[in-house]
């Protein structure tokens, strides 16, 4: 399984060139630049500060010298930031995106599969309807309307939680519930369809026939197949989670990378949008990776030579 | 279906309530929770808009980053609460006989955060770095009253060469190239900051860190998390640090009106700066003593491409267009933030000058769409040959909004055919600048400091940003002549004669001046609103 992994990881490598090279040329394809602002620069300070940021240079030199810094780790200085550099911003949001994401995509397994697994398992009776209900709304519901609902409801009429900010776990209850709701509910839904088959198969009706009670043969024989279609739904979410939503960032004010990608777009900002797309980039290769071990591991039909 | 029932319940229980009850704190709760705690720390928690971009006074651009450089630094003078200029750094300064030489006097006990007097010194090397074009600064153009100031930003000479010396440790020294009236205002703005030398030699780009960074104004860096908060705590060293009242200064950069709302209702917030319009009149009905308007230095404008057709030699045409608009409306029924309609070009609020207007200002509306369509008819356009115009505007909701009822405006009273067009404000800066394709596209510009120079001098034919392409020799002239009168009457005649010259021209539509609106709880005493929008936190107190 290592040189598995190893091989994946050499492979990820021209991935994420690639990658890189396509979020360079677009963002150098934008019209308007960073420095371009309703108050113009004069002539000689916009050369200076070009020339600073080795914008001045011919393109396909500025890619080998971005290229020479990354190699480094090195994600360069912010265009918009002057007084940070990528590296930083990064280290200082990563954590937050991390926290935040983590704890929605425990919130959506938690509660998702077990809800899922009921809906199979009592299948088109009251529960079932209850359960695939609830993840409909979820679904249904965009987490831009439940936030600000919430925020009201807990925070405005009430005093039962923090509006927006950081501070203690508390500051994490809304957006875990906002971000999370609809990935508990897709989870929910593939849970249910996938137990639905498995419980169908030929090795749960060995296992029923030799007498096991239904809580094993549930629980230990069931649910790590069923679990398989969760697992692959997850890799790119996980990533894509961890990387912040925007809107919920904006909404309670938590200082995650997802408003690094939109602000750095908006903002011209070819450093940091690359910085985040890269990091982005490498986030979805570990997660892919761990979600591909993971079959091997949840599934002993799946081997890794 | 049970669950969500009881969800639902929960909710609807929980906000019919809140409807229902005729007292007005459950319809708009608001909770006054001063964050003082049992030592007497005092923390004033204010809401500021975006992230600031940097806070080197010298590379700061945005309305956010003066905000926090305003506590942060001192600088030769301030704005009063009431709006006028007073000494901060300088205890006292002397103009000298033809209004060339000002000589400052710093006092003798300004010092900086760590301990260190502040000299004349620090302020030659401060006001050379910030017009030197390695710098990169966007107001470095603040300074060219000063002699020399020009030609060191556009490279041509040393930033040695500027027209700033300091006599001995207290006294400084600053020659203009011309009597320039307006020329305090700009010693008040960040550009004009000190900054600490060796900090910068030794943390170039990283030095506004916490950490790194020793600042002269009331506060000190204590934290600053991007995207998160800003803190600030008392500078015990700043030479009137006896009269400031609050410990710590926190600023929360929140874009989004809405959460600010839902944040200072929950008592997270003391002070919010921006103000959901959707519930403008829920928060005059409910809180209108939290809320503070303030006219500003601000105006939002069409500006007409007179470089192509159709603005191209149609001066008719260009005021049938600004007739049309109903500027009344706009700001009763869409902005609907008590914007103040704009019929001249300076903002009513500026400094000891009263302002032209439009000659038609006063026509009733009827008379006035009447003399509209004359004029329109005049430029050569009918209903049967109509005006095919575009409005550009960058992306937001209430340019959208606007541009739609002033092209229904346009087509309703004129019969023009006006198409939109919507642009990243990027890409739409870009096209402004080159006015290759553009025709009306709107805009707005905030002044700088309170006299209406900095008006002026943007539809100067030399001034950088000039996406109208409006070249009026006349008018340079005229503004040239008043950038260097000293104040009174005379220069208030050339001043009225050049706003008069701008408006018969019509390169601009001005729509709207602006007005700033903050919530503030009732707890924080000491705020005065001031055209500038420049407030210190050292002036506040909070008293629970």
């Amino acid at each position: 399984m290592l040189s598995y992994a190893l091989r994946r990881l050499l492979g990820a490598i021209p991935t994420l060139l690639i990658l890189l090279t396509l979020a360079f040329v677009m963002m150098r394809a934008a019209p308007g630049g960073p420095f371009d602002a309703d108050r113009e620069l004069p002539a000689q300070v916009k050369a200076n500060l070009e020339a600073k940021y080795h914008l001045d240079e011919p393109l396909y030199q500025q890619y080998g010298r971005y290229l020479w810094d990354i190699a480094h780790f090195d994600f360069g200085p912010s265009f918009q930031y002057r007084d940070i550099t990528v590296n930083d911003l990064i280290a200082s949001g990563f954590p937050v995106s991390l926290k935040l994401g983590g704890a929605s995509l425990a919130f959506a397994l938690l509660f998702g599969v077990p809800l899922g697994m009921v809906a199979a398992l009592r299948q088109n009776r009251p529960a079932d309807y209850a359960a695939m209900t609830t993840a409909m709304l979820g679904i249904s519901i965009p987490n831009f309307v439940l936030a600000p609902l919430m925020i009201l409801l807990f925070a405005v009429y009430n005093d039962w939680l923090p509006a927006g900010g950081l501070g203690s776990w508390q500051n994490y209850v809304m957006p875990v519930l906002a971000l999370g709701t609809a990935m508990m509910a897709y989870v929910a839904r593939l849970s249910r369809a996938s137990t639905i088959e498995v419980m169908r198969s030929n090795y749960v009706r060995t296992a029923r026939a030799k007498g096991l009670s239904a809580r094993r043969v549930v629980w230990v024989h069931a649910l790590p197949a069923a679990l398989t279609p969760v697992v692959s739904f997850l890799g790119p979410a996980a990533a894509g989670i961890i990387t912040g939503s925007v809107v919920i960032e904006t909404i309670f004010g938590i200082p995650g990378l997802g408003q690094f990608f939109v602000q750095g777009a908006l903002n011209r900002d070819y450093t940091l949008v690359m910085g985040v797309v890269l990091f982005y980039g490498m986030l979805i290769v570990a997660f892919n990776l761990v979600v591909d071990l993971l079959y091997g591991w949840l599934d002993p039909r799946v081997s890794y030579s | 279906m049970l669950s969500r029932r009881i969800l639902l319940c929960l909710l609807c229980a929980t906000l019919g309530v809140a409807a229902c009850s005729s007292d007005k704190s459950e319809q708009f709760p608001v909770k006054n929770t001063p964050a003082v705690s049992d030592d007497g720390t005092a923390t004033l928690r204010r809401g500021n808009g975006a992230e600031p971009e940097s806070l080197d006074p010298h590379q700061a651009r945005s309305v956010p980053a003066a905000n926090v450089l305003r506590d942060l630094y001192s600088g030769l003078v301030e704005i009063a609460p009431d709006g006028e200029i007073v000494p901060a750094d300088a205890e006292s300064w002397e103009v000298g006989e033809q209004k060339l030489v000002y000589t400052f006097t710093l006092r003798d006990n300004a010092r900086w955060s760590n301990g260190e007097p502040l000299t004349a010194g620090d302020y030659v090397y401060s006001l050379r770095r910030s017009v030197d074009p390695v710098t990169g600064s966007p107001y470095a153009q603040l300074h060219t009253p000063i002699v020399n100031a020009n030609d060191i930003i556009q490279g041509d000479k040393p930033p040695e060469s500027l027209g700033v010396r300091a006599l001995d440790d207290k006294t400084l020294e600053i020659t203009l190239k011309s009597p320039t009236p307006y020329f305090l205002g700009t010693l008040a703005h960040s550009i004009s900051y000190p900054v600490y030398r060796p900090a910068v030699e030794a943390h170039g780009a990283a030095f506004p860190q916490p950490g790194n960074a020793v600042t002269n104004g009331a506060y000190k860096m204590a934290s600053w998390r991007v995207n998160s908060m800003i803190g600030l705590e008392r500078n015990t060293k700043y030479w009137d640090d006896a009269n400031t009242a609050i410990d710590r200064v926190e600023f929360y950069p929140i874009t989004n009106g809405n959460s600010a709302l839902s944040r200072y209702q929950a008592g997270e917030l003391d002070w919010a700066t921006k103000v959901p319009i959707s519930q403008y009149d829920a928060i005059e009905k409910y809180i209108p003593a939290q809320l503070h308007t303030q006219p500003t230095l601000g105006v939002y404008y069409y500006g007409l491409n007179l470089r192509r057709p159709p603005f191209k030699d149609a001066p008719e045409l260009r005021h049938a267009l600004s007739m049309a608009i109903d500027r009344r409306v706009i700001v009763d029924k869409i902005t609907r933030g008590d914007e103040i309609p704009a019929y001249g070009w300076i903002p009513p609020v500026v400094e000891g000058y009263d302002g032209a207007k439009f000659e038609w200002t006063t026509l009733s509306d009827a008379d006035r769409n009447a003399k509209a369509r004359e004029l329109y008819e005049k430029a050569g356009y009918s209903e049967d040959k109509p005006l095919e115009v575009e409005i550009r505007y960058n992306s937001g909701e209430g340019n959208k909004k606007i541009a739609s009822v002033i092209a229904s405006m346009w087509r309703s009273v004129l019969g023009a055919d006006v198409t939109l067009r919507n642009e990243e404000w990027k890409v739409f800066l870009d096209s402004v600048r080159q006015g290759a394709t553009t025709e009306a596209y709107r805009l707005a510009w905030i002044g700088d400091y309170n006299d209406p120079n900095t008006f002026f001098e943007l539809m100067n034919s030399k001034f950088g940003l000039n996406g109208t392409g409006y070249a009026s020799a006349e008018y340079d002239r005229l503004q040239e002549k008043q950038a260097h009168m000293p104040d009174g009457p005379d220069r208030n005649k050339v001043m009225k004669q050049a706003e008069a010259t701008l408006l018969a021209d019509s390169p601009v539509i001005p729509i709207y001046f602006y007005v700033s609106k903050y919530l503030i709880k009732d707890y924080v005493k000491g705020f005065e609103g001031n055209p500038l929008d420049a407030y210190y936190s050292k002036d506040l107190s909070i008293e629970p």
